[in-house]
C-alpha cells in the first residue's frame, strides 16, 4: 500500500491515505472519549492491573525498539565502523519518532497528563525508579532530536546552524549512549519493587542488564527490519550509498545481533540457576518461557549466525522481524502476562478493544510523519551539499 | 568532523559531570526501623464478627459515596473483596472448616508500612511516611502513573479510573488528621468488639505477644505485619494461618525501597565509566585514523620518490 505513496501529488484518495485516514478518525474519536471520559471509559485497567497495553506495548517495547538509534550511531561515530553510515540517519529518525510517540502514549496513560512535568519542577522523588526512568527519556528526546535535526536542516537549507549542529555528533553520540544504558535498564528496575506480583521466571535481579542487552538486540534487529521496510517502500528515495551499504549493513548488524542474542542466552539461563527456578519450567508459565526463551532467543541467534555465514539476505531480514516479535513478546510477558500471576483468571488483565485501538492509532501517525519526512528529508540519502562532510 | 581534541574532551566532561549531578541524589541508603514513637493498629481477629461498622465510620469520614448495598447488609461478605476508590478498607470472611468453628473476618486497608513501596516508588514524593505512622498522599501533585499500585506488595492503592479530570489514588490514612487532634482512627473509634486496637507500635507487639502467649489454642504465633516488607504500622493476629485468610506469607522482610537501591545506587557509575570508556574508545579510533592516513600518504610519498629514483636511472 505504501507502494503508492509517490502518486500522492495525483490523487488524494490513494489505498494509503484511504487506510491511514480512517484509522486517524477513529483514532481522534477515542482520544475525545480517553480525555471527556476518564481512563475507565476507553481501557480495562483495574486496581489490580493499574499498568496495561499503552506501558507495555507503547511504552516498554516501544523504547526498546527505538534502541537502534543509539546502537547505530555508537558504532559508526564512537567505534569508527563508518561502513555502516547510511543506517545512522534513518535509525535516527526512527528513534526520535519512536520517543516521541512513547511520550504522547504516557499522555493518554497517565491520569492527569499535565502534570507529567511535575516531577521534575514540583517535587523530584529521586528514589523511585520512575524518576530515572523519566528523566532520561526527556533528556535523550532531546539528544535525539538534535541528532535528527542536520537532516532537517539541510531539507530547510539552513546551512550554518546545521554545520554548528553537526559538529555536536560525537558529543551527542555519548550522551545518547549514557542515557540509553541508564533508562533502558531502568525501565527493566522498575519491576525490582513487584516480586511478589512477577513469576519467579521472568523476575530477577538481573532485569534492568536483559532490559539493556534485549534493547541492544531489539535496536540492531529493527535496522535491518526497518532498512527491509524502506526499501520495498521508499525504493525511489534511496540513495546510491544506502543502496550500495545496505547488504553490508545486514550482514555487519547480522552478526552483532546474533553475537549480542548468544550473550543474552547465556545470562538469561544464568539467570534461572542464580534464582535456582529450573522446577517453573515444567509448569505452564515455564513453557511459555521456554518459547520465549528457545524460540525467541536461541532460535534467532542461530538463524542470524546462519544468515550472515552463507551471505543469505532474505534469511537475514525475516530474522530481524522475528527478533522485533520476540522483544515485544518478551515485554508483554514482563508487564502483563506474567505479571500478577498470582491472581484468579477473573482478576487478570485484557486490554479493551479501545485501548487497542489508540496504541494502533498512534503508531499509524508515527507512521505518517515518518513517511512525511522520508519523502522531503534527506534520510534514506545523502544530500548532495553535505556529501563530503558526512 | 573539524573539533580540536581540547575542545572535545571539554565539552564531553561537561557533559559527564551533568549526567553525574543529575543523578547522585540516588546515593546509598542506610537502614530504617520506622520512627520510634510511631503509632499504629492492631487488628485481633479474635474479636472481629464481621460487623462492618468500621467500614461504615471509614465511608463516613473520608465523605465517599454511599455503597449500592448498605453496610449492614452483611450478605456483601459472601464475596471476597478488595480495598477501591470507593472502599478504603474492607472485611473479608473466611471459613474455618478444620475446626469447624465460627468464621474468621480480617479487615483490609492500607498496612502504612514503616518503609512504604509507593512512597519508594513514587516519583513526585506524593506519598509521605508521617512521623505518627501513617502514610499520607498528596492529590495535589499526582501525576497518576500509578507504579505506586505496581509497586505496593499488598494491592491496597486504588484510583479513580473514572474520574476524567482529577482522577485521585485512593487509600486508607489512618485518618491522619484525627489523630494529629488527639482522636482515634475512625474505624478504632467505631468497632464495637475492641477488636481494633489503636497505640505506640512497639507498645502493640508486646501486647500481642502476650496475647498470644495468653491464648496459645486461638492464635497462631504469628504477628502479621511485624517483619512483613520490613513492618508495618498495622498489625495482626488471626486464629488460622494468615496465607489461610487472603493474607500473603511469601513477601518476606525486605523493605521495599531496597529492591531498587542496587539499580539506582549504580546509575552514577554506569554514567562515569561510560563517558570514560566511551571518550577513550573514541579517542583511540580517531588516533587510529590520523596514523593510517599518515603511513599511506608516506607510502605514497615513498612510492613517487622511488619512481622519480627508477626514471632517472633511466
Amino acid at each position: 500500500m505504501l507502494s503508492n505513496a509517490n502518486n500522492t501529488a495525483k490523487s488524494i484518495l490513494t489505498p494509503f491515505n484511504l487506510i491511514t485516514g480512517a484509522i486517524v478518525l477513529v483514532g481522534l474519536v477515542l482520544t475525545l472519549m480517553r480525555f471527556t471520559g476518564g481512563l475507565a471509559r476507553v481501557s480495562n485497567l483495574t486496581d489490580y492491573n493499574p499498568w496495561g497495553l499503552w506501558i507495555g506495548l507503547d511504552l516498554l517495547t516501544g523504547v526498546a525498539l527505538a534502541a537502534g538509534g543509539f546502537v547505530s550511531s555508537a558504532a559508526v561515530y564512537i567505534f569508527g565502523l563508518k561502513k555502516y553510515h547510511a543506517a545512522v540517519r534513518p535509525a535516527i529518525l526512527t528513534a526520535f519518532l519512536g520517543y516521541a510517540l512513547v511520550v504522547v502514549a504516557l499522555n493518554y496513560d497517565v491520569g492527569i497528563p499535565w502534570r507529567l512535568p511535575y516531577p521534575f519542577i514540583m517535587q523530584q522523588g529521586t528514589t523511585s525508579v520512575l524518576f530515572e526512568v523519566g528523566l532520561c527519556v526527556f533528556l535523550y528526546l532531546t539528544v535525539l532530536f538534535l541528532e535528527f535535526s542536520p537532516a532537517a536542516l539541510e531539507w530547510l537549507g539552513m546551512r550554518k546552524l546545521r554545520n554548528l549542529v553537526h559538529r555536536l555528533t560525537v558529543v551527542l553520540t555519548i550522551l545518547g549512549v549514557i542515557l540509553s544504558t541508564l533508562h533502558q535498564s531502568s525501565l527493566g528496575a522498575l519491576f525490582l519493587i513487584a516480586p511478589s506480583k512477577l513469576h519467579p521466571l521472568w523476575y530477577s535481579s538481573y532485569l534492568p542488564v536483559y532490559f539493556f542487552i534485549s534493547a541492544i538486540i531489539a535496536g540492531l534487529s529493527m535496522v535491518l527490519f526497518e532498512g527491509a521496510f524502506c526499501h520495498h517502500f521508499f525504493a525511489d528515495k534511496l540513495g546510491e550509498a544506502h543502496r550500495q551499504e545496505k547488504d553490508q549493513i545486514a550482514l555487519g548488524f547480522g552478526k552483532a545481533a546474533s553475537w549480542v542474542l548468544a550473550g543474552y542466552f547465556a545470562i538469561k539461563v544464568f539467570g534461572i540457576s542464580a534464582d535456582n527456578n529450573w522446577h517453573y519450567l515444567l509448569t505452564g508459565y515455564g513453557l511459555w518461557y521456554l518459547v520465549e526463551l528457545l524460540g525467541f532467543v536461541l532460535l534467532p541467534c542461530l538463524l542470524y549466525a546462519t544468515g550472515v555465514r552463507g551471505r543469505r539476505l532474505t534469511l537475514i531480514r525475516w530474522t530481524a522481524g522475528w527478533t522485533v516479535l520476540g522483544i515485544i513478546i518478551n515485554r508483554l510477558n514482563i508487564c502483563i502476562i506474567a505479571f500478577n500471576w498470582h491472581l484468579p483468571a477473573s482478576e487478570r488483565y485484557f486490554p479493551h478493544w479501545m485501548e487497542i485501538g489508540i496504541s494502533v492509532f498512534l503508531l499509524t501517525c508515527g507512521l505518517i510523519v515518518f513517511k512525511f519526512i522520508v519523502s522531503r528529508m534527506p534520510v534514506l540519502y545523502s544530500h548532495p551539499e553535505y556529501k563530503e562532510t558526512h | 568532523m573539524s573539533i580540536s581534541r581540547r575542545k572535545f574532551l571539554g565539552w564531553v566532561s561537561a557533559a559527564g559531570s551533568a549526567s553525574l549531578i543529575s543523578t547522585t541524589a540516588h546515593g546509598a541508603r542506610k537502614h530504617f526501623k520506622g520512627y520510634p514513637d510511631c503509632y499504629g493498629i492492631l487488628y485481633d481477629s479474635g474479636f472481629c464478627i464481621g460487623c462492618r461498622q468500621c467500614e461504615e465510620a471509614c465511608n463516613a469520614v473520608n465523605k465517599l459515596s454511599a455503597p449500592v448495598k448498605p453496610f449492614d447488609d452483611l450478605s456483601v461478605l459472601n464475596q471476597k473483596r478488595r480495598t477501591t476508590a470507593k472502599a478504603l478498607t474492607v472485611v473479608n470472611r473466611y471459613e474455618n472448616k478444620k475446626e469447624n468453628k465460627s468464621p474468621v473476618f480480617i479487615k483490609l486497608q492500607c498496612n502504612h508500612c514503616l518503609e512504604p513501596a509507593c512512597a519508594s516508588a513514587c516519583f513526585v514524593k506524593a506519598f509521605k511516611k508521617t512521623k505518627e505512622g501513617s502514610v499520607v498522599y498528596d492529590p495535589s501533585v499526582c501525576v497518576g502513573c500509578r507504579y505506586c499500585m505496581i509497586a505496593c506488595p499488598f494491592e491496597i492503592p486504588a484510583y479513580e479510573y473514572d474520574e476524567p479530570y482529577t482522577p485521585r489514588v485512593m487509600k486508607c490514612t489512618m485518618c491522619h488528621d484525627l489523630i494529629k487532634e488527639n482522636k482515634l482512627p475512625a474505624c478504632v473509634e467505631a468497632c464495637p468488639m475492641g477488636a481494633l486496637k489503636f497505640g505506640k507500635r512497639n507498645a502493640l507487639i508486646k501486647y500481642a505477644r502476650e496475647r498470644i502467649s495468653k491464648f496459645p489454642d486461638r492464635y497462631i504465633d504469628h504477628i502479621y505485619g511485624e517483619h512483613e516488607m520490613g513492618g508495618t504500622s498495622w498489625l495482626y493476629i488471626s486464629s488460622l494461618p494468615f496465607k489461610d485468610v487472603g493474607m500473603r506469607e511469601d513477601l518476606g522482610i525486605t523493605p521495599a525501597p531496597e529492591l531498587t537501591a542496587g539499580a539506582l545506587g549504580a546509575v552514577p557509575v554506569v554514567a562515569s565509566l561510560w563517558t570514560v570508556l566511551l571518550t577513550g574508545i573514541y579517542a583511540i579510533n580517531r588516533r587510529k585514523e590520523k596514523l593510517a592516513e599518515r603511513e599511506k600518504k608516506e607510502a605514497v610519498e615513498a612510492a613517487g620518490r622511488d619512481k622519480k629514483k627508477v626514471s632517472l636511472y633511466e
